[in-house]
């Protein structure tokens, strides 16, 4: 898990210069709220982990498959919307949650693989 | 199942068909390579290092068929870096028994990650056995991407809704059935309420003396319910079975062989063809389990059936690969 929670973590993420949010030209990462944009899901093991993450609202969250075998990430209420392709070993999804509410979603390869996103 | 037994020819004293312990031994040993025969109520079972002893009356029967399984054609990771290789090793096996097997059931996982080039490739693979005729049903690599529309386009001509079907080979009924379709979270395999409709249609009129065999993916009795190594609606496809007198469910998904009778039915899994998975709950997950690489060999193969008409059940040999 990666929380980017100091200053020193938001000049990294300036100096990086992206955060999914336009060119990166003009910088907007001058709140406190933007510097917690970005999260991370790292599937391994068959699990998600965090299984439960938490974010605020705006927040993009990015699934990457460090197992040796690919999965998904589907939502369990909603498949239109939040919806992965297939995932092989390194690769990534992301979506970004503009809108409240829970998201629980699940690999629909291996069913038995769940997960829950809580934007606030 | 890994440790080594002694032959032994077990006879039922009490003569009352299925010496069920002794049936059940002869299936433990099955990973190991023992083959077993039924004839006349009595159980013979026989190390496969013995098989030459035996003669070939005893070992044939009407029919014979070969179970492949799991051949994750584009899995390239440390587990097994070529399994195009093994699931060759796997042809070459099946060219090499003693009577040719008339056709394969391949229960799923053709394909790793549904690709095309991956199907190619195992269609090409298979082409020099010498069974020319494969039956396949899909596994959940296999239905990716497209709700398992390319999968029904190569091996579902004449099947039903996601690629159920029936056939007959020489007296014994065949089912192929998919339950790796509209998985639900936190669930196991399913069949659906369609499919079981046409089960129990499909065996209606069947003569209960008809011996069935059942093949689908994912395991139909509950091998180990927290890997999702299970089938949620498969009692109920059982319970339009219950008629018949022997009853035989072949699957793959594990990776790893394993039997179980119940009643008239048994059950049996297959060793995957690609890489091996761990027994249940010897692993934090049900993941690709690496063996040292002169291992492999020896954890990977193939199901080798054969029934003899008037017998009750069919008798189910495992082999290796090594």
């Amino acid at each position: 898990m990666r929380k980017s929670v100091s200053i020193a973590g938001l000049a990294a993420a300036l100096a990086l210069g992206t955060l999914g949010f336009g060119t990166g030209q003009k910088s907007s990462v001058a709140s406190a709220q933007e510097k917690m944009s970005m999260m991370e899901v790292k599937i391994d093991n068959f699990t998600f982990g965090p299984a439960t993450l938490t974010v605020p609202v705006g927040t993009t969250v990015a699934w990457i498959n460090k197992d040796d075998i690919p999965h998904t990430v589907v939502s369990t209420v909603d498949s239109k919307t939040l919806k992965s392709k297939v995932l092989d070993t390194d690769e990534k999804f992301s979506f970004t949650f503009s809108k409240s509410g829970t998201y629980p979603y699940f690999c629909s390869i291996h069913p038995k693989m769940t997960g829950k996103v809580i934007v606030h | 199942m890994s440790e080594k037994k002694k032959d032994e020819l077990l006879h039922d004293h009490n003569r009352d068909g299925v010496n069920r312990r002794g049936f059940l031994k002869c299936m433990a040993w099955a990973g190991t390579g023992a083959f077993c025969v039924m004839k006349g109520g009595v159980l013979n079972s026989y190390s496969l290092s013995r098989i030459s002893e035996i003669s070939t009356a005893d070992m044939m029967g009407e029919l014979s068929f070969v179970q492949i399984s799991d051949s994750h054609m584009g899995f390239n990771k440390p587990a097994n870096p070529d399994v195009a290789g093994t699931l060759k090793a796997a042809v070459d096996k099946i060219n090499g028994l003693a009577a040719a097997p008339e056709f394969m059931l391949h229960t799923g996982d053709i394909s790793h990650l549904s690709k095309p080039e991956e199907f190619d490739t195992v269609d090409q693979i298979l082409k020099s056995a010498k069974p020319k005729d494969v039956f396949y049903v899909p596994g959940e690599h296999d239905v990716l991407n497209d709700d398992g529309k390319q999968f029904l386009e190569r091996y579902g001509k004449g099947s039903k809704g996601a690629g159920w079907y029936s056939f007959d080979k020489n007296g014994t009924h065949f089912m192929g059935l998919v339950n790796v379709m509209n998985l639900k979270a936190g669930g196991l395999g399913t069949l659906g309420h369609e499919q079981l409709e046409w089960i129990e249609d499909d065996v209606k009129h069947l003569k209960h003396s008809t011996p069935i065999v059942v093949f689908a993916h994912i395991p139909l009795w509950s091998v180990y319910p927290e890997w999702g190594w299970g089938t949620e609606d498969s009692a109920q496809a059982l319970a339009y079975l219950k008629k018949f007198g022997s009853v035989t469910v072949l699957n793959g998904h594990i990776h790893q062989t394993m039997q179980k009778v119940e009643g008239n039915v048994t059950f049996h899994t297959a060793a995957s063809t690609a890489f091996p998975q761990p027994a249940p709950g010897k692993a934090d997950s049900p993941g690709p389990m690496k063996v040292p690489a002169e291992q492999l060999k020896s954890v990977l193969g193939i199901t080798d059936v054969n029934y003899v008409q008037g017998q009750h059940a069919l008798a189910v040999v495992d082999s290796t690969l090594a």
